[in-house]
């Protein structure tokens, strides 16, 4: 498809019922469906004469706390042929496990185990789920946004010990997130008269 | 007799010099040939993506040139690309000729660094010690702009820092001048010699299919003959008006991905030249005072300069809430940054996409039924930097 209108078009009709929502911006298509359907809506993408998205960028997760499914996995897809790139997403809650694209895509292999441990999302069928960029023996999932940025523990070479040892973060002072939002909203008579004046308009 | 000959299992790094950086490889070892490759990284994680989440849009600049730190304004580009296209601001021209000049010494910078390296990890030292007085001259160049030779933080949403100081541009002529010979002389110590090509050509054999499968970009991609570059299908700044080629491989191994990266150099070469032929004075950023910091000497006199000032170093400028990813052709492939914004200062989310992360990914592929001797070959090729994939 040589435009994204048109390939919004195509892919709205052939999966009527996978697709829940679809929308062009940024010179992107960015596409939402429903968790069991990543596996079918990938094989057409990658397949299919007119789509042939043949690359996938990346996996991630957006980490939403206080959502009722609390993340949002996204999928960047890309195709040579026809020069475009579709952003695909999908909302899951904490516990559930998720197809892996590693049967499809040899390259989702790392991209799912970062996402892993970087958020503690499950996937199924994935032939090697181990933490990657986190230390050996590592708790938690750090890019969680109830993560602290600190973190837990820090690691340094203990004299005595003759070994590195690991303890809980010790702070000189401890880590300052100033609101600089402003506060300012005008004092009260102003809102009073603005307000006013718009009664009489 | 019957001899039971059992794999070695063989610990490759973290401390090696053809490791590139923090690597460890565990490889299985059957004989002399590699069985298996496991690369264990994350050694030099630094947690960007959530140091970034808890900075302002100006400060998470920093973070992007401690990525790939061979090439550091180009990190920098993808993401001022993104906050820009969020605000949909307008670059000056002047700045985004600067920008394209400093993203293709960049490139040079990269691409020195892996060609010359490559070669020392098969056994030629001369390359690296004639390279790396060019990269010094390039980085005095960094420095004479942003002040800093390798962590710049110059490019800013809206255009970069300040502008170029007196001189610089033809300074960076002269060296346009004189570069290609560099270029000859390392592809006269290189390009036909017997040993390196012996080391090189046929090893680490990427085909088309598994380039794309891998998701492999950059010079990786179009060793294996794949014509992709995104400075050429997906233009950002100026780079539609320039001209220049893009390399092709053919057989898609080593020796190709070196080749493509000594005709990349020489292109970079000649837009770097047509960006300076092409500039003029001009403005070097946004004149949005919302979002651009106003110069030093209206902060005495204009009020609103100085309000400007606070505003912009304290609280940061405000990106409306959208979703974005975006692409810049790093020395090394597709480097991409997908943010997330929420209306407030700081980015709600920021994934780096780097590329190195799915190549050494294919490590396992690349190298089963290799040589142990042909490890360093491979990996240099790749051109890993592991500010980049650890993040």
């Amino acid at each position: 498809m040589h435009n994204l209108a048109e390939l919004e078009k195509k892919i709205n009709s052939e999966l009527t019922t996978k697709i829940n929502n679809s929308e062009i911006k940024h010179d992107q298509l960015y596409l939402k469906i429903d968790k069991e359907d990543l596996i079918d809506v990938t094989l057409f993408l990658k397949t299919n004469k007119d789509t042939k998205f043949r690359q996938l960028i990346d996996i991630t997760v957006v980490d939403y706390p206080e959502d009722s499914q609390r993340f949002k996995l996204v999928y960047l897809f890309l195709s040579h042929e026809f020069n475009q790139r579709i952003i695909l997403s999908y909302r899951v809650n904490e516990n559930e496990v998720i197809n892996s694209l590693t049967s499809i895509f040899p390259a989702a292999n790392w991209m799912e185990r970062e996402v892993f441990d970087m958020y503690g999302v499950n996937f199924k069928d994935h032939p090697d789920l181990r933490r990657i960029l986190t230390d050996y023996g590592f708790e938690g999932h750090p890019l969680r946004k109830d993560f602290p940025l600190t973190g837990h523990s820090e690691v340094r070479y203990s004299e005595d010990k003759k070994k590195v040892i690991s303890e809980p973060v010790k702070l000189e002072q401890n880590y300052r997130n100033f609101d600089y939002e402003s506060p300012w909203t005008g004092t009260r008579y102003i809102k009073d008269h603005t307000k006013n004046n718009e009664k009489k308009n | 007799m019957k001899k039971k000959i059992k794999n070695l299992s063989l610990n490759f790094g973290p401390q090696h010099p053809a490791a590139h950086g923090v690597l460890r490889l565990i490889l299985e070892l059957d004989g002399e040939v590699v069985e298996k490759a496991d690369p264990h990284i994350g050694l030099l994680h630094r947690g960007t993506e959530k140091l970034i989440e808890n900075k302002t849009y100006m400060q998470a600049v920093p973070y992007f040139d401690r990525l790939d730190y061979v090439a550091p304004m180009n990190q920098e580009h993808a993401f001022a690309l993104a906050v820009e296209k969020i605000l949909k601001i307008e670059v000056p021209i002047r700045a985004q000729y600067i920008r394209v000049i400093f993203c293709e010494i960049g490139r040079i910078l990269s691409h020195i660094l892996n060609v010359t390296t490559q070669a020392l990890d098969v056994g030629a030292l001369t390359p690296s010690l004639w390279g790396f007085e060019e990269r010094e001259t390039l980085m005095t160049f960094y420095e004479r702009a942003s002040g800093s030779r390798l962590h710049a933080n110059y490019f800013r949403a809206g255009g970069v820092h300040q502008d170029l100081p007196a001189g610089l541009e033809d300074d960076i002529e002269k060296f346009c001048n004189s570069f290609p010979k560099i270029i000859n002389d390392l592809e006269d110590l290189l390009t036909d010699n017997r040993i390196f090509k012996q080391r090189n050509v046929d090893i680490g054999l990427v085909t088309k299919e598994d380039a794309l499968d891998y998701s492999f970009t950059g010079v990786m991609i179009r060793g294996s003959g794949v014509p992709w570059d995104l400075r050429k299908s997906q233009p950002y700044d100026c780079y539609s008006q320039l001209d220049f080629k893009v390399p092709v491989g053919k057989n898609g191994d080593c020796y190709d991905r070196y080749l493509c990266r000594i005709e990349e150099m020489k292109e970079s070469v000649s837009i770097i030249k047509q960006c300076l032929a092409k500039m003029e004075k001009g403005p070097i950023k946004s004149q949005d005072g919302k979002i651009s910091p106003p110069p030093k000497k209206e902060l005495k006199q204009s009020m609103e300069a100085l309000i400007h000032h606070f505003k912009l170093f304290t609280e940061g400028y405000r990106v409306p809430k959208d979703e974005i990813y975006t692409a810049v052709e790093a020395p090394k492939g597709e480097f991409g940054v997908y943010l997330i914004s929420d209306g407030s200062s700081k980015p709600y989310k920021c994934k780096i996409r780097a590329p190195g992360f799915s190549h050494l990914q294919s490590m396992d592929y690349l190298i089963k039924g290799h040589m142990l001797a042909d490890v360093p070959a491979v990996l240099g090729s790749l051109d890993i930097v592991f500010g980049e994939v650890d993040r």
